[in-house]
């Protein structure tokens, strides 16, 4: 049977010292899929990506790559190969050299190892710059660089440390692009390390987001966002309203821990004093223009928040200052119940 | 370099900037233009030294000074005097070419020079394998940068006393009688006391490099300290084993403070005299030591030419390993 999961971690656990940055986390990736650890800082995703590395030593469990165990291989014979956070290129080096280093250690030609780096220099479009130290490239340019030096290795899995975290909005979208362009083409498995839930939903086939060394959610971005399990993803997904389950009139009364998440734009205005609507009634503290949209927030006495997500000419054809009294409402359809954590 | 600004993290402004670049160099050219132009200016109105054609060269005088008084003109004595004449007890301004042909076709000259140079290159090695273990060791084993910093301290300990002491104290360790010999003979390693050990050339190399090894540690441990963790990381990742790393990715990072550790070495080295004449027991010589015994005949002029062969020579080997060695972008 051919073989299903490229990565699979197994009760792999990271201590230093007393405390766990990773808790017995267990994980499985299908062969040739884009992967999005997620989460916010401190929460084990780069420790992680390490470990799958081999930059980091695992204290506890097993990674398998490729149905192997490699647990105990140096990073150069898993198959696996890093982009660096900040790109870690050798400022010694030329474009090319930096591609063919890991060829050199290998023992091979000068001419054949550059060859191939030039190769891959085409394939991020960076062969132009071939004798440029990274010195005098671009932080884009420098990414193009550090990623046919990591692909040049032919790996299986591609570990990428934040890698668009260091560039600007705009070519943040491209290289965006281009990485799942690449991902692709070349049909490998992709790692990619993340603190923003956007990029991971643009990219990722599998969505993981991680929080305080554990696993909280791995599924397709989608369903991550449709059906986020805990209140911290609903959160940490955003446009999201998270509130005790009590509002939700399907449910009924009697667990005072249990919330419920319902999409921002599912919400939308209702007067305040229309009790039969249901919903969250309050005062708007804030009005967010955002072009096609408008996000309105509404504070309730009991200091709940609330936002709907409204479109713009909805919202201008009779629009609201804050102060003014409101209620945000929903359909019981688009109540989601969460697990109490 | 064009393309700067993409480092930069504050990202809106540089797209703007990108995107209407005649906008913003317009709107700083006026102003640059009146602060640059004098003849704008009203006279005696703010600029003084911005604007006076004389006032750069104020700015650099008092190094320009420093240098002239203490560094440009004693050369020029040195220069000056090397052509002068002397006899015994005088020496007579004059303008003679002798003091530099005695020098350069005596054959005792060159034998000191070659031994000179002997002595520089075997301390040059040997301070290099050292110097490079150690700064090695502390940048990248010693994990904590206090450690680091107490170790880096006890590298500089030998300095809170004088060379000279320094030197003198391996004597009675090195002597014929002294510690060294005595446990060898009581170990029964060697029946006689070993010769070698003090007033000869080995004894003149040891204390050479046990002086001079902390000039190649620091610079050399400030190049590694500047050795981004990632990149060792990187070549691991290539498959680097750590053979690989130091040639590949240490050595060549540390090119800046080998070259300046070496050029520390190489001229005090060259220039020494009171290490040799201890430590070899006046059996070897060494450049300086045969200025000193110049000197102290009142040979002025004889040391002087002396000293200008040595420092063109000093001047040459430094220029060789700057051609090797870029040192500036690593400054």
């Amino acid at each position: 049977m051919a073989r299903v999961y490229d990565v699979e971690l197994v009760a792999v656990t990271k201590r230093y010292g007393a405390t766990v940055a990773v808790d017995n986390i267990a994980l499985r990736i299908v062969k040739g899929s884009y992967c999005c650890l997620l989460g916010p800082s401190g929460c084990g995703k780069t420790t992680t990506l390490r470990m799958i590395a081999g930059h980091e030593a695992i204290s506890d469990g097993d990674i398998l790559i490729a149905g192997k165990n490699v647990s105990l291989l140096p990073p150069a014979r898993r198959g696996t190969a890093m982009m660096f956070q900040n790109y870690a290129l050798f400022p010694h080096l030329d474009c090319i050299d930096n591609v063919a280093f890991s060829l050199k250690m290998r023992g091979v030609a000068k001419a054949e190892r550059r060859a191939q780096a030039l190769e891959f220099l085409k394939l991020t479009h960076m062969d132009g710059y071939a004798a440029r130290l990274p010195s005098q490239l671009s932080g884009g340019q420098q990414q193009r660089v550090a990623l046919a030096r990591a692909l040049v290795t032919r790996p299986q899995v591609l570990l990428l440390d934040e890698p668009l975290s260091a560039l600007d909005p705009f070519l943040r979208g491209r290289m965006r692009e281009e990485l799942k362009r690449l991902q692709t083409t070349l049909g490998i498995t992709f790692i990619h390390v993340t603190h923003s839930q956007e990029e991971a939903m643009a990219l990722a086939d599998l969505a993981v987001v991680m929080d305080g060394g554990r696993i909280q959610q791995a599924s397709a971005p989608r369903e991550l966002f449709d059906r986020p399990r805990t209140p911290f993803i609903a959160r940490f997904m955003g446009g999201h309203n998270v509130l005790p389950a009590d509002l939700a009139r399907s449910t009924p009364a009697g667990d005072d821990k249990a919330m419920i998440a319902v999409r921002t734009d599912r919400c939308r205005l209702a007067p305040a004093d229309d009790v039969a609507v249901g919903g969250l009634p309050g005062q708007v503290v804030a009005i967010e223009y955002q072009g096609t949209r408008v996000q309105v927030t509404v504070r309730s006495p009991a200091g709940l928040e609330a936002m709907a997500l409204l479109s713009d000419d909805h919202f201008y054809r009779d629009p609201l200052n804050p102060g003014d009294g409101a209620r945000i409402a929903w359909s019981p359809d688009d109540v989601h119940p969460l697990a109490s954590v | 370099m064009t393309d700067a600004p993409l480092h930069r993290p504050s990202t809106g402004r540089t797209i703007t900037g990108q995107a209407n670049p005649g906008a913003v160099v317009g709107a700083g050219q006026p102003g640059t233009g009146i602060a640059r132009d004098p003849r704008r200016l009203p006279p005696g109105a703010g600029g003084r030294l911005g604007g006076n054609p004389v006032g750069p060269y104020l700015q650099v005088a008092p190094m320009a000074l420093t240098f002239a008084l203490f560094l440009v003109l004693p050369i020029l004595a040195i220069v000056v005097v090397s052509f002068w004449d002397y006899d015994s007890v005088r020496v007579i301004p004059d303008f003679l070419g002798t003091n530099y042909s005695e020098l350069l076709f005596s054959s005792v000259t060159w034998r000191i020079y070659l031994n000179t140079v002997k002595f520089a290159v075997l301390t040059w090695a040997l301070t290099l394998g050292i110097g490079f273990t150690v700064a090695y060791f502390v940048a990248f084993q010693v994990r904590s940068a206090t450690s680091q910093m107490v170790l880096f301290l006890v590298c500089t300990v030998p300095f809170w006393t004088s060379n000279v002491i320094r030197m003198i104290s391996w004597i009675p360790f090195l002597g014929r009688n002294g510690l060294l010999n005595s446990v060898l003979l009581k170990l029964g390693v060697v029946h006689q006391p070993l010769e070698f050990l003090l007033f000869s050339d080995f004894a003149v190399v040891l204390a050479l490099v046990h002086i001079n090894t902390v000039f190649m540690v620091v610079p050399i441990f400030n190049s590694m300290a500047r050795i981004d963790r990632a990149l060792i990381e990187a070549a691991r990742d290539a498959g680097a084993n750590s053979f690989q790393i130091l040639l590949n990715v240490v050595i060549p990072l540390c090119r800046s403070g080998i070259a300046i550790g070496s050029i520390f070495v190489v001229t005090l080295v060259m220039g020494d005299f009171i290490t040799v004449r201890l430590m070899s027991g006046g059996q070897s010589a060494s450049v300086g030591l045969m200025m000193a015994n110049q000197i102290s005949l009142l040979q002025y002029p004889a040391a002087a030419a002396n000293a200008v062969v040595l420092l063109v020579i000093v001047l040459i080997m430094v220029t060789a390993m700057l051609r090797i060695v870029d040192i500036r972008k690593d400054l």
